[in-house]
């Protein structure tokens, strides 16, 4: 074994030790998504809650009530602006908790909705807000069955958070999770990524850049389903692509299954414009985070099938197979670039920060 | 996408690569710098080294902004930060930068207003917007930022702005390159020339690398195959006993540079008599300051600044790595201590650094991905 080989190996160990949160305070990065968001939630919340369903850490949990199982998930909404081309945080609140239930092979049924609003909110905008939420569940064919408001005072948060919470019933017996990965497996993702980050990074318009990108926000159980239908036995893993992009979701997978993922630069679904965007900050799409894309894991001997499958829906018409999964070398995500080249695709500390030149 | 895509042809890359290959010869081995930090960022993002032969080797010079900053420095910019009145701005880059006690991302959170910004002129706007406090904005950078940084105090001077200093952390290319082939433990073939430096200070003042040092230097643009064809150039003058410099970056660079990026940069600051650099120690004018006129605008003057030298980790080895002595993995805390979450050293904390570079895309050796990859492509549907 090479020296370089053996301080490889070294920092593989390192990287799997249990981990430790060393700052004294919270910054932004504990809430990119990215290795600091994975440190926090592992050392403080898995350590204090610590049980059986939470501990996989999947995007729900699968609890037994009465008869079936029944997926439960919560998610906590801050966008910022509020309101971005294709649509706000309302649709976005709803659409995020149904996703993250139909990642559990669960079908969406009820929601609550938790309101921190800051004194001197605009109702309009809460009304345009509550508009947008209705119907989106509308859509997703779920109720706001219970919820909660507060107001701080002014400053003391940023006009409006909603928090949405969501229960789902499992209704065809499926096996996913992080850890379900095997070499042999294709890597699938639904559309083209990116497009939610890129549109709120532009909304904010710190750049004076113009581009005609909207947010993918969509909910995905109805496509999910589909794919469920269709390979009940041959669908490993499903997660969405949120907060860290396709990166770091496929990272979570490589981890969890101890395998590889190698992913083909030039089959990763990509608009043009998003790309553009991406060049000019100095960003990467894989990172860029998606509200109605997901990535699946299936059997590769299916893969054809599970493509065919998720093209028929109009949420999947751009999918396509982005990558394998391999053996060795466990616990990474590598990229062959359109180079020609091959790179590891690592999770990031925190929220991308822009190279300055 | 236009502009780009034609740069990152893998068909052209590979027929290059084979040019590249025959250029060599055999048993001899060939070491280029590349001085900039953009170029060892694009040279792991695409896999750019599967395309070299073995007898090629690259190693990353000093040409990342971030990675030269002292840790003295990032102190006295976190001390303007934590006056109650400022509003401190910087380049997203800097945040993470670790000095004596914590980066900036830790000062904002213990509850300095720390901003990021993706110019200057985002700084001014910033003053402008606030007037009842006094807006500093980081500048950090070698002669790629600095004239837009110039720019913005002639712009603030203008419109008679008093809220709005410059905490002037500019450095030159051309010293740093010249400290590298005055060290005695390092022996190089060639370099890379930077692209966007080049853009500004134009190709003429390497011309001293050929002539007193002997060693050819391309300047290059930042697309893989803008590199791929600087290492070819670069052989070729090896293999026919030329030392010059040629300009690969033609479309970008002109040789004589930017004159109004130059007298800009001219008219705002003056060369310190010396400054430190992280790792490198001091070097003789090789940063720039405020000058005397634009006193008003000068960080340093308009606070009392502790102004301390904090001598770098034992353990970090960020100076061999600068100037290309070690490969990152060969530092003694890379990967361990060191890592993107707990930088120890700068090259860990830019994406540019050539640690946080490797660590972050090139963690594997290059057998064992190439082996990856046939299975995947024998896996393809």
């Amino acid at each position: 074994m090479t020296r370089e080989q053996q301080v490889l190996d070294r920092i593989e160990r390192m990287r799997r030790r249990k981990p430790v949160v060393r700052e004294e305070r919270i910054t932004l990065a504990h809430g990119a998504g990215g290795k600091a968001t994975q440190t926090l939630i592992e050392a403080v919340f898995l350590e204090a809650f610590r049980n059986p369903m939470l501990a996989p850490l999947d995007d729900g949990a699968l609890v037994r009530l009465g008869d079936g199982p029944v997926a439960f998930t919560t998610d906590s909404y801050v966008v910022s602006p509020l309101f971005f081309p294709g649509g706000d945080i309302g649709d976005l609140a709803v659409n995020g908790t149904v996703n993250d239930l139909a990642m559990c092979g669960a079908r969406p049924v009820h929601l609550s909705a938790g309101f921190i609003l800051e004194e001197g909110f605009p109702v309009a905008d809460l009304r345009r807000i509550t508009a947008s939420m209705a119907a989106a569940a509308e859509r997703a064919q779920v109720t706001i069955v219970t919820g909660d408001t507060k107001v701080v005072q002014r400053g003391k948060a940023d006009g409006c958070y909603v928090t949405t919470a969501g229960v789902g019933v499992v209704e065809e017996p499926v096996t996913l999770s992080a850890s379900g990965a095997r070499p042999g497996d294709a890597v699938i993702v639904s559309g083209p990524i990116g497009a939610h980050g890129a549109a709120i990074m532009l909304a904010r318009d710190d750049f004076g850049i113009e581009a005609p990108i909207t947010s993918d926000t969509a909910p995905l159980h109805g496509i999910v389903a589909e794919l469920i239908k269709a390979l009940p036995r041959h669908v490993r893993t499903l997660r969405d692509a949120t907060r860290g992009g396709v990166a770091t979701v496929l990272n979570e997978v490589a981890r969890a299954s101890e395998v590889a993922v190698v992913l083909d630069e030039e089959r990763i679904p990509v608009r043009p414009e998003v790309t553009g965007v991406c060049e000019l900050l100095g960003l990467d799409p894989l990172y860029v985070a998606c509200e109605g894309r997901f990535v699946a894991v299936v059997d590769g001997e299916h893969a054809g099938q599970a493509l065919d499958t998720l093209r028929a829906h109009p949420l999947g018409a751009d999918a396509a197979i982005a990558g394998t999964v391999t053996a060795d070398p466990p616990g990474l995500v590598l990229l062959r670039t359109a180079f020609g080249g091959t790179r590891v695709v690592d999770v990031l500390v925190g929220d991308p920060l822009p190279r300055i030149c | 996408m236009r502009f780009v895509d034609e740069y990152r042809d893998a068909g052209r890359a590979r027929a290059l690569a084979g040019r590249i290959a025959e250029s060599c010869r055999p048993g001899r081995r060939y070491t280029f710098m590349e001085v900039c930090g953009g170029h060892t960022h694009t040279i792991y993002k695409h896999g750019l080294e599967d395309h070299l032969p073995s007898e090629v080797s690259l190693v990353h010079g000093p040409g990342c902004p971030v990675c030269v900053i002292p840790m003295g420095r990032v102190d006295d910019a976190i001390h303007i930060a934590r006056q109650p009145d400022v509003i401190m701005t910087s380049f997203g880059d800097m945040m993470r930068v670790p000095g004596g006690s914590g980066s900036f991302l830790d000062a904002k959170a213990a509850g300095a207003d720390i901003r990021m910004v993706y110019s200057p002129l985002d700084a001014l706007k910033i003053a402008r917007a606030n007037p009842d406090r006094r807006v500093v904005f980081m500048a950090i950078g070698f002669e790629t930022t600095a004239p837009s940084t110039a720019m913005t105090v002639l712009r603030a001077a203008a419109e008679g702005l008093g809220n709005f200093s410059v905490f002037c952390n500019h450095v030159m290319i051309i010293p740093a390159v010249k400290a590298i082939l005055d060290s005695p433990d390092l022996r190089l073939d060639g370099f890379i020339g930077p692209g966007h430096v080049s853009a500004v200070i134009g190709c003429r003042p390497y011309e001293f690398i050929a002539r007193d040092y002997r060693k050819p230097l391309v300047v290059a643009g930042f697309e893989p195959l803008d590199i791929l064809t600087s290492v070819h150039m670069l052989l070729g003058q090896l293999a026919e006993g030329r030392c010059e410099v040629e300009n690969q970056y033609a479309r970008v660079v002109p040789w004589d540079g930017n004159r109004i990026a130059l007298s800009a940069m001219g008219q705002v600051m003056r060369l310190r008599p010396h400054f430190e650099w992280r790792g490198l120690g001091f070097i003789a004018h090789s940063a720039l300051a405020m000058a005397g006129e634009y006193a008003a605008f000068d960080a340093e003057r308009v606070f009392d600044l502790p102004g301390l030298r904090v001598a770098d980790p034992k353990s970090c080895q960020c100076g061999e790595v600068l100037k290309g002595v070690l490969k990152p993995w060969e530092c003694k805390v890379f990967g361990t201590a060191c890592t993107p979450e707990t930088p120890i050293g700068t090259c860990m904390v830019s994406s540019e650094g050539a640690c946080a570079a490797y660590y972050n895309f090139g963690r594997f050796s290059r057998e064992q991905m190439s082996a990856a990859a046939r299975e995947q492509e024998a896996s393809r549907p």
